[in-house]
This record gives structure tokens, sequence and C-alpha cells, in this order.
């Protein structure tokens, strides 16, 4: 399984490690199976020999052995599991930064609840085929290859009759595993769906009462409930029907062994005390069988997890920099979009459809469409967030792709539509790209996103806790801590897309006052795309966009005497808040 | 558990008893089975504690004396007590299965009927999220702890009792000797345990600490790379994971000590037996074959003592679950229908709020003395900000709460006198965040009428605009929604759940309109469905839009619990009052600072 030998290779890293693990594994077995060879001679040359002081030697012997055998188990576990741990912690700081790395493009492709299972739960499973499948498996192994030559050398003819248990247990084990994989499954399946039922009904209890439907979801989650005893019940009498056979197979041998070997200590060719210890080897024989067999899915679900890990570990990051990528430190305002084509990954229509454009220094560029125009794309591709399928984008002359990512991003300030928040104060959340920025910095920025008098309404200002455990925001205070951590950086040209769309038209046009003067001394070009009048009207010019082209461009007043889409568009946003004949 | 700090260990231990004893309660129904299960377990454990005593027996009275025929005899008897002790076995597995399925389908059934039953504020003042994953959790805690283990805990248990009554018959002191170790492990394997605790306590944080980190980081990427805060998270990220790594190899060093300590103890016990039972045959006072069943014994000892302390820490969390559930179980249910309550014919749909007065809390007062009535077919919009009691108003109507005063009624019926299904059968509702249940798109429009036909499903969709989304899927109206429908957008879920009220075809509609913006070709279709959607009912509508208001025949504006201003748009705006800075506040938007060009 290839991506279990890439686990193993990864735990060369923590070679001395495992080495440690596997010597204490070998050394505990060799104590294992020196003790029952100390009940022989305490028995045989001890009591049958009524030499007292045998027996109190090899008792101590055997305290000794045991403290070996302690501290061995606790070496092949302890280190077994260090190693397991060093591995596991190898792999998510891989997959984390992999995943931090990654493109828009495969982000937008992926689910976060599948990536973090992956971190989490894929790389658990990894973790413990090191820290317990494998170590089990090779304990397992070693044990039964060492006994079965111990019991060979004590008496091969009891030795052959007792290991033929051996396959014929694991033949039923294997039965089992092979007929009731399935079964397993099921249930875990079966569990998930029933519990889907009663999440639903947490959920939309609301829905449920006002619909009436109480008893409908009562029997559906009945019908699932008992569907589940039923295949419970499967997997039980499937149980009855393999372990008891196994158990049965381990005491029937141990008659055997009291049988065959008491008619040899009759015969005079065997001692009581070996068939003592013989028998006290049954012990170890049965066990590395089932341990084996159950090792065996755990250790297939660790590969698939493993090559789950690897893909995202292997998966490629299409936007880097390029080789003598030069940094993006002066910004003249020249922005150039040369025939720029684009298609989303996975999409089968062009984003954007050979779009080109020139904006002047210091030039306030809004760019306007309906949904699916392509009006996000073109933004998007100014940070490198994607590159273009064909065509070019260049500032002031140079390709973007020529810029290094981390200082190209770093002079671009970008206010998304869907504001993200972290947990943490407000300070952190405003200060989320620039950690040490000064208080009265953040202060500065706040009060420029028109947010600073509401912070200062929280008991703790500031450091009010926001997200999960602390103060719920509306979607406006949201927006305007967005916009307040944007303006913290160190931007030269900024971008708003769509980003006071939930604060109310008058805090939305005072902020869009103060951005202006900001624009006019911090900027090179900005970018708006936006919805409301005022802010379009306010643009030196209007980009158009209609799917994919840039159909139009010019001022508020030049648009509306030219393009019937534009007119249209205005009209429709206006028709949603506005009904005619309303409020003169 | 999140208060177990702060409780003294006696009492504790208390309420960890009553709720064991509460479960126990749950076994009530198998009183007859019970016993034969149990005497089952107690037969296969008898028959493995036999073996080593035949055994040994045979030594001292058959192999020494040279007895063959004896010996066959004996080990016929072993063979015959073995194949007798499996059946048991089998027996056991079956029947102790059957009762812990039973058992656990039956707790998790009261969970679901408590889940249906418990009134709407108690969704209200817990967040349903974290409800829900403590609650699966739990119950997953103790399907385990109980499902799987029990048997095999049960099995163990006996087999212990066994090994030890049967040592002490054969010889009373090297018996006590070898059974000193017992409560040695039993103190080990409760030190262990506490050892663990502390060290988990400090891994759970660390997991909590990483896996919050994960999520958020994960979830995020874009913001990430957009504000170059992509090493600054790496590095953090790393700190979490060493911070974790480091915690769970100093549990692991309490875990993996545990066993070879207890295993020690075991050997310990053995070496005794062999030096004092050695001891006792060589001054003649015990036979080798007894030393020799006790050594078989005392390795014996071993793995059900393993097995129980792992099922310890086990049932610990799993008891702590328990509580959770029960304490759940124990909140008091939501209203019920009056003893003499009646079905409620079809109405007309007039709705008279008489004086209502309401508090969620005895101390609150959230609506206070509102009245308005609506006649049968009349739109009536809800303003006001948020926590005004637009909701309540609502929620009263569709009774999901008794008013504290005054009365609700519905053709002049107080709708406590009916009963609430008859009540909610003649209401629709149409509400902000849509819920989506698994099954195909025709099941969620069918919602409310389950029994409904594909023509009628189909003519609903088509009223709320989304029979062309629903054809234009690969399998059209029978194509699965994921969980929480997922793969919808937001504007396609509203129009799902528009359709699933047009086919209640109710009299009376509640629409809760959503605020978030949708694109605009998806608006337009909302917007002509809500319209198709209100004609002819009479509709309460929570309002965001001024269309919606505008058009409505009263707007009612809520303002602390009470109306503050009742008329149409038109009369309203006349009046310059609350209203009229309300919508240049907030439902003005572009429009109050822009004039239409």
């Amino acid at each position: 399984m290839p991506p279990l030998n890439r686990v193993l290779r990864q735990l060369g890293r923590y070679r001395r490690i495992a080495l440690g693990a596997i010597a204490s594994l070998l050394l505990l077995t060799a104590a294992n199976a020196i003790t029952p060879q100390l009940f022989r001679w305490g028995i045989d040359q001890g009591i049958a020999q009524n030499d007292l002081r045998v027996v109190l030697i090899s008792g101590a012997w055997m305290v000794a052995a045991a403290i070996a055998r302690g501290l061995f188990n606790f070496g092949q576990t302890f280190w077994a599991e260090t190693a397991s741990q060093g591995v596991a912690y190898d792999l998510r700081n891989q997959i984390f930064s992999k995943i931090e790395n990654l493109s828009f493009s495969y982000h937008d492709r992926s689910q976060t609840s599948q990536l973090l299972t992956r971190v989490t739960s894929d790389i658990e499973q990894v973790r413990s085929f090191i820290g317990t499948s494998l170590i089990q498996v090779i304990g397992a192994v070693v044990t039964l290859v060492s006994i079965a030559i111990i019991l060979l050398l004590m008496n091969w003819q009891l030795a052959l009759i007792t290991l033929a248990i051996v396959p014929l247990a694991a033949w039923v084990l294997i039965r089992f595993l092979q007929r009731n994989g399935d079964l397993f499954r099921l249930v875990q399946e079966q569990l998930g769906d029933l519990n889907a039922v009663l999440q639903e009904n947490l959920i939309g209890i609301r829905v449920v009462k006002a619909f009436v439907r109480e008893e409908t979801e009562r029997s559906r989650y009945t019908t699932l409930n008992e569907e589940l005893i039923s295949t419970n019940m499967k997997t039980i009498r499937a149980i009855r029907g393999t372990f008891p056979i196994i158990f049965l197979l381990s005491n029937l041998i141990t008659v055997v062994v009291v049988g065959f070997g008491g008619l040899q200590v009759i015969d005079g060719s065997f001692s009581i005390g070996e068939l003592v210890a013989f028998n006290s080897y049954l012990l170890f024989i049965l066990q590395p069988i089932l341990l084996i067999g159950f090792a065996a899915p755990a250790i297939a679900q660790a590969a698939a997890s493993a090559e789950r890990v690897y893909e995202v570990v292997d998966a490629e990051v299409e936007i880097r920099d390029r080789l003598g990528a030069v940094n993006f430190d002066h910004c003249g305002g020249r922005m150039t979009f040369e025939n720029v084509r684009f298609r989303y990954p996975g999409s089968t229509t062009e984003a954007l459809k050979g779009v080109s454009f020139e904006t002047q220094p210091k030039e306030l560029i809004a760019i306007l469409g309906m949904t699916g125009s392509g009006k996000s794309t073109i933004i998007n591709l100014i940070p490198r967030f994607y590159d273009v399928s064909s065509g070019a984008v260049r500032i002031d002359g140079r390709d973007v792709r020529e810029f290094s990512l981390a200082s190209l991003r770093s002079r671009i300030g970008i206010v998304f539509q869907d504001t993200t928040l972290f947990s943490g104060t407000i300070r952190d959340n405003i200060a989320y790209a620039k950690q040490n920025a000064a208080l009265q910095d953040i202060i500065a920025a706040a009060k420029t996103a028109h947010i600073h008098d509401f912070v200062e309404t929280l008991p703790d200002g500031y450091d009010t806790l926001i997200g999960e455990r602390g103060v719920g925001l509306s979607g406006g205070q949201k927006q305007r801590i967005a916009i307040a951590r944007t303006l913290l950086t160190d931007y030269r040209i900024l971008i708003l897309d769509d980003s006071t769309s939930a604060v109310d038209a008058q805090t939305a046009a005072q902020i869009q006052a103060s951005l202006d003067d900001l624009m006019q001394r911090k900027t090179c070009t900005s970018f708006v795309i936006a919805q409301r009048i005022s802010t379009v009207k306010n643009a030196d010019r209007i980009l158009l966009m209609d799917q994919g082209h840039l159909v139009a461009q010019g001022s508020h007043e030049q648009l509306l005497a030219t393009s019937p889409l534009y007119g249209a568009i205005l009209e429709s946003q206006v028709k949603q808040t506005h009904p005619a004949g309303e409020r003169r | 558990m999140r208060t177990a700090g702060f409780v003294a260990p006696e009492a504790k231990a208390r309420r960890q008893g009553s709720t064991v004893w509460r479960f126990f309660k749950y076994l009530r129904p198998y009183r007859k089975d019970l016993p034969i299960a149990l005497g089952l377990v107690a037969l296969g454990a008898a028959t493995q504690a036999l073996g080593p005593f035949l055994i040994g027996w045979s030594i001292d009275n058959l192999i020494v004396p040279g007895n063959v025929r004896g010996l066959l005899f004996i080990l016929t008897v072993l063979v015959v007590n073995y194949v007798f002790g499996v059946q048991a076995i089998r027996g056991q597995i079956l029947r102790v299965g059957w009762i812990v399925q039973r058992v656990l389908a039956q707790l998790r059934q009261d969970i679901f009927l408590k889940v249906q039953s418990l009134p709407l504020s108690f969704f209200d003042r817990s967040e349903a999220g974290d409800l829900m994953s403590r609650l699966l959790n739990d119950v997953n805690t103790v399907n385990q702890a109980f499902g799987q283990t029990i048997a095999q805990m049960l099995g163990n248990l006996f087999s212990l009792l066994g090994i030890i009554i049967a040592m002490l018959a054969i010889n009373l002191q090297l018996g006590l000797l070898s059974n000193l170790v017992v409560p040695l492990m039993i103190i080990t394997t409760s030190l262990f345990s506490r050892w663990a605790r502390e060290r988990f306590r400090v891994t759970r944080r660390t997991i909590g600490d990483l896996s919050t980190k994960l999520e958020e980081d994960i979830g995020s990427v874009k913001e990430a790379q957009a504000f170059n805060r992509v090493h600054l998270n790496i590095a953090e990220f790393q700190q979490l994971n060493a911070a974790n790594r480091d915690a769970n190899i100093q549990a692991v060093a309490i875990t993996a000590a545990f066993l070879p300590s207890i295993d020690v103890l075991n050997t310990l016990a053995t070496a005794g037996v062999l030096a004092y039972g050695g001891y006792l045959a060589v001054t003649g006072q015990a036979t080798l074959g007894v030393v020799t069943a006790f050594l078989l014994y005392v390795q014996q000892f071993f793995r059900p003592i393993q097995i129980l302390s792992q099922f310890y820490t086990q049932a610990q969390s799993a008891i702590a679950g328990l509580e959770r559930i029960f304490a759940l179980l124990d909140e008091p249910a939501q209203l019920k229908d009056a003893p003499n309550a009646y079905v409620m014919s079809p109405i007309r749909g007039d709705v008279t709020f008489e004086n209502v007065e309401f508090g969620y809390t005895p101390t609150q007062r959230v609506l206070k003395g509102v009245s308005f009535q609506a006649t049968s077919g009349q739109t009536i919009a809800l303003v006001g900000p948020t926590g005004a009691g637009k909701t309540t108003i609502i929620n009263l109507i569709l009774r999901f709460y008794d008013v504290t005063g005054g009365t609700v009624r519905i053709d002049d019926t107080d709708i406590r006198c009916v009963t609430q299904a008859s009540l909610r059968r003649q209401i629709g509702i149409v509400l902000q965040d849509t819920v989506l249940f698994r099954g195909t798109v025709a099941e969620n429009i069918a919602f409310g009428h389950p029994q409904a036909t594909q023509a009628e499903i189909e003519a609903a969709a088509q009223v709320a605009n989304v029979h062309d989304f629903i054809t234009s899927l690969p399998q059209g109206y029978a194509t699965e929604l994921g969980e929480r429908g997922a793969m919808l957008s937001q504007g396609q879920r509203q129009l799902l759940s528009i359709a699933r009220a047009v086919l209640v075809d109710p009299r009376i509609l509640i629409l809760d309109e959503a605020t978030s913006s949708i694109d605009t070709r998806t608006e337009a279709l909302v917007q002509s469905a809500i319209a198709r959607l209100l004609q002819g009912r009479t509709s309460f509508v929570i309002a965001h839009r001024l269309s919606t208001v505008s058009q409505a025949d009263q707007v009612l504006v809520i303002q602390q619990g009470k109306i503050a201003e009742h008329g149409t748009h038109a009369e309203l705006m006349a009046q310059q009052g609350v209203y009229a800075n309300l919508y240049a506040l907030q439902l003005g938007s572009a429009a109050s600072t822009e004039p239409i060009p």
C-alpha cells in the first residue's frame, strides 16, 4: 500500500524512538516467553523435588521477569505513541501549510468540512496506525513465531497438534470480517441517518410545528430506529456465530494438551512442570490472531486516510511566485487589462470574454453589472487570486505575474463581499493584517469606517470579544469592521467589493465620503463594486459588465445617455426598495 | 460535568448513582428476560472457572497416580463442560445484546419525543447547534459504552467472581493470598484513572484550541492570502499543534504505564502463589494439582481486570452523557391542548388580538397590551426594530406560546379552545431561513401535506416560480437534497419554502421576509411568487421591503411591545411619526438619499 509506505518513510524522522519501541517489543516478547519456563523449573525442580530453595528462587525470578515485562511493555507503548504523535504533528503541519497556500481555485472546489476531516480524523487514523496497529501486528507476528518455536522445541508432537488451531481460528476470523464488513458500515450509516433526522428536527422545530409534521417526523424516526435495531441484531448474531467458536477452540486445545500431555506424563516422557508451562503458552497463541484480525480493517482504513491526506499535501499550488519575481513597491496607477479572458476551473463558460481597459492614476473605477456578469472576477485578477487564462493584467506596464505575491497583495487592500470575522477582540480583528498596529492607528481606521462610535458604546470597547463566544454583530457592523481592517493595511490600490451592502444608506454615504478623501491621498487607483447609485455616481469612470463582456464605460451621465442596459440596471435596483409613485 | 469541579465528591457520587439507577429503570420491560440473560452469563463464567479446577484435580488424582482411563473420562467431562459453556455464551450474547439494543432504542426514542415536545422557548434559550452536538455526542458515548461492551463487561465480572470463588473453595489460605492482589489492582486502577483524567483534561483543551483554529483558518484561507497572514497562521498553528502533541505524549505516559502496572501486580500474585504454594506443597499441606490450578487461575485474572478498568473510564463518560440526557428529558414539556379542546373547523381567517400581554419569563413583558383586528384576506405588515415583539406576535398566532393576558381569536374563537394541530393546519409559514429536510425536492414541497399527488406538488411549484428550476435539475422532483439542502442557493431555498406553503393552501399566512440580498433575477421570482401567495389569504408579514409594506392593507408599527402606529403606508407617512422616521433609516435605503433619475 503506497500511501502507508510513505507514512513509514515519514516515521524515519523518529527513527530512534521507533527503534526503541521495536527493541522494547522484542524484549517484552522474550520476557513473556521466559515466565512459563520458570513455572516448569519451580514445579519440576522445586515442588516435585521438595526443594523449597528452588521454589523461592523461581518465584523471585518471576518477579524480576514481571518487572522487566512491565518496563518493556511501557517502553513499547510509550515510544510507539510518541513516534505516532510526532508523525501526526508533521502531517498536520504539512497539510495545514498546504491548505493555507493553495490557490482560490482549489478552495472554490473544496468544502471546508472535507478539508477539516482530513486534518483531523484522517490524520488521527494514520496516527493510530503507527501508534497501535503497526506495533500490534509486529508484536503479534513476533509472538506467534517465537511461541511456536518454543512449543516445538519443548514437545514437537504436542506442538503440532496445538498449532493446528491457529489456521483454523484465523479462517473463522477472516470469514467473519469478510462477511460482516458491510454490516458494520451499514450500522454506522444508519446511525448517521437517524442522527440526521434528530438534527433536522432540532434545527427546523418551528417549521415542523407550524406544518403539523410532528407525527410524520416521529414515524420517520421510529422507522429508522427500528431498522437500526435490526441491523444491530444482525451484527450481534454474526458475533455470536464467530467468537464463541474461537473461544471453544482455545478451550478444546487446552483439553487436548492436558490429555495428550497427561498421557505423556504417565509415560514418563513429559514432566508435570512442562505440562503446566506448555499450557501457559496457550494463552499467547490465539491472541495474535485476534489482534491481526482486528488490526487489518484499521490498517485498510488508515491507508485510505493517508491517501486522502497526501492528496491535499501533493496538490499543486497554481499561483505562486515566478522565478526572479520582483517586489511591487511603487504604484503609478496605470492598470491595464489586455484582452483578458478567464474561465473558472470546472466551469464550462468563460467568466471574462476578452476584457480590455486602462485606468489613469488616482482614478476611482466603479464596476457595475448583474450577478454573474464578471464584476468580482475582474477584481480577483488584480491581486492574483486567480491568473488570467489568456491576455494580461498589468500595473504600470508590468504583468502582475512578475511581482512577488506577498509584495503585490500587501499593497492591495481588498474588502470582500462576504465578511469573515474571527473570534477574538474587535482590536484583533481590525489588526488582522497588522498584528502590532498601535491603538491610535486602529482607532483612526475605525473612525474612517464609521464603526468607532459603536465600538465605544461596548462595555470593553476595542477589547470586546466577538464571534461565537462574544458579542453578536449586525451585518452592517461586521462590514464596517472589515473595512477598518483593510484600511489599516499598507494598501496603495483599494478594492471594495459591494462592501457596504448591509450598512444603512446614510452611514454608507458617510463612509464613502471619508473614503473618497483617503483614496485621493493614499491610493494610486481604486475599484468599487457597488449597487448604490450614489457610489456609482461619484466614480470617475464606470465599467459596465454584461455576461463577461465590458459593454460600456464612461461617467454616470455618459452612460445614462448612451447605455440602455445601464438605465435598466439602475431601475431594477431602485425598484427593489422604492416602488413607483412613492415619496416625492 | 461542567460544574463537576464545584460539587463535593459524595454529592457527585450520589448523583451518578441516581443516574445509573434511572438508566436501570429502562430495563423494567425486560424483567422476565433479564434473569435468563444473567443466568446464562453466570453459567458461561462458571464453565470457564471449572476448567482449571478439573485440570488440577486430575493432575493429583489421575496423572500422578497414572490413571489413564480416569484421565480420559475427566477430559470428556471437560469437553462437555466447554461445549455446554459455549452454548451459554452464545445465548448470552444474543439475549443481552437484544435487551441492550432495545433499551438504547427506547432512550433515543425518548430523546426524540422530548425534542418534539419541548416548548420553543427552550430552543430560544439554548443554541440549537450547541445542544445538538452535545446530544449526539452523548447518545454516541452511551451507545458505545453500553451497546458494545456491556455484555463483555458482565461476562468478565462474572468470570472474575467465579475465579475468586473457585480459588477460595480449593484452598482457603492460598486463595486469600492470591486475592490480596485484587484490591491492589482496584486501587491502582482508580489512581491511574484519576491521573489520566487530569492529563486528558489538558489534551481535550489543546485539541479544542487546535480545532477552533483549524475551523476558522480553513474557512478563511482567502482572507489569509489577501491579507498576507499565511505565514503567521502557519506559525500559530504549529504552536498549537506542538502543544497538542506534547499534551498527548504526557497523557500517553500515564495510559502506557497502566497496563504494565496491572501486569506486574498480577505476576506478583503468580509468584506469590508459586512460592507459598510451593512451600505448602513441599511441606505436604497442598498438592501439586492445587498449585497448578492456582497458577492457571491467577493467569486468568489479568484480562477481566484489564477489560473492567477500560470499561470503567468509558462508563464514567457515558454516565456524564446520561446525566445530560436525563436533564433534557426532565425539561418541562410545552403547553398541551385543553382537555375539552375541539378540532377547529375551516376558518374564514379573521384574526383578532385583544389587549394581548406576553412575556417569555414571568418577569419580562414582551407584549404590553396589543390589540388589532385583521379581516379575512388582508395583508398586515409588521414593522419595527429588532426585539420589538414582531416575532412574538407571530408565535402567538401559531400558539407556540400562550398569552399571559388578553386573548387571540380567529373567527371569534379563542385559539386556546381548539387543538394545536387543527389550528396550525390552517396556517402556513415562510421563514427567513429556509430549513430543508433530507429527502427529495418533491418531499420537501409536500412537507406539510405528505399525501399530496405529484400533480399537486408541481402545481404548487409553478405558483412559487420554482418549477422551471426543479425540472432543470438532473433528477427533477426526485433530486435528493443534501444535508440542510446545502446545494441550493438562498433564493432557490426561499422559492421551495414558498411552494411548501402554497401546497398547504392555508387561510392564514405568516411570512418572515428574508433580509439577505439575493441576486436580482431570483429576487424578482421571489417577489412575484410572494405576491401570488398572499393573494386572498390573511397574511402577516414581518416586512423588510418597502414594496411589501406599501401594498399592505394595514401596517402595524411595533415598538417596545406596543403598537406605536397603525394605518396604511400613506397614512403613516403623512403622520410624520415613528414610521416615517423608520422608513427614512431602514426601508428607504438608496431611494431615501437619491431621487429617482
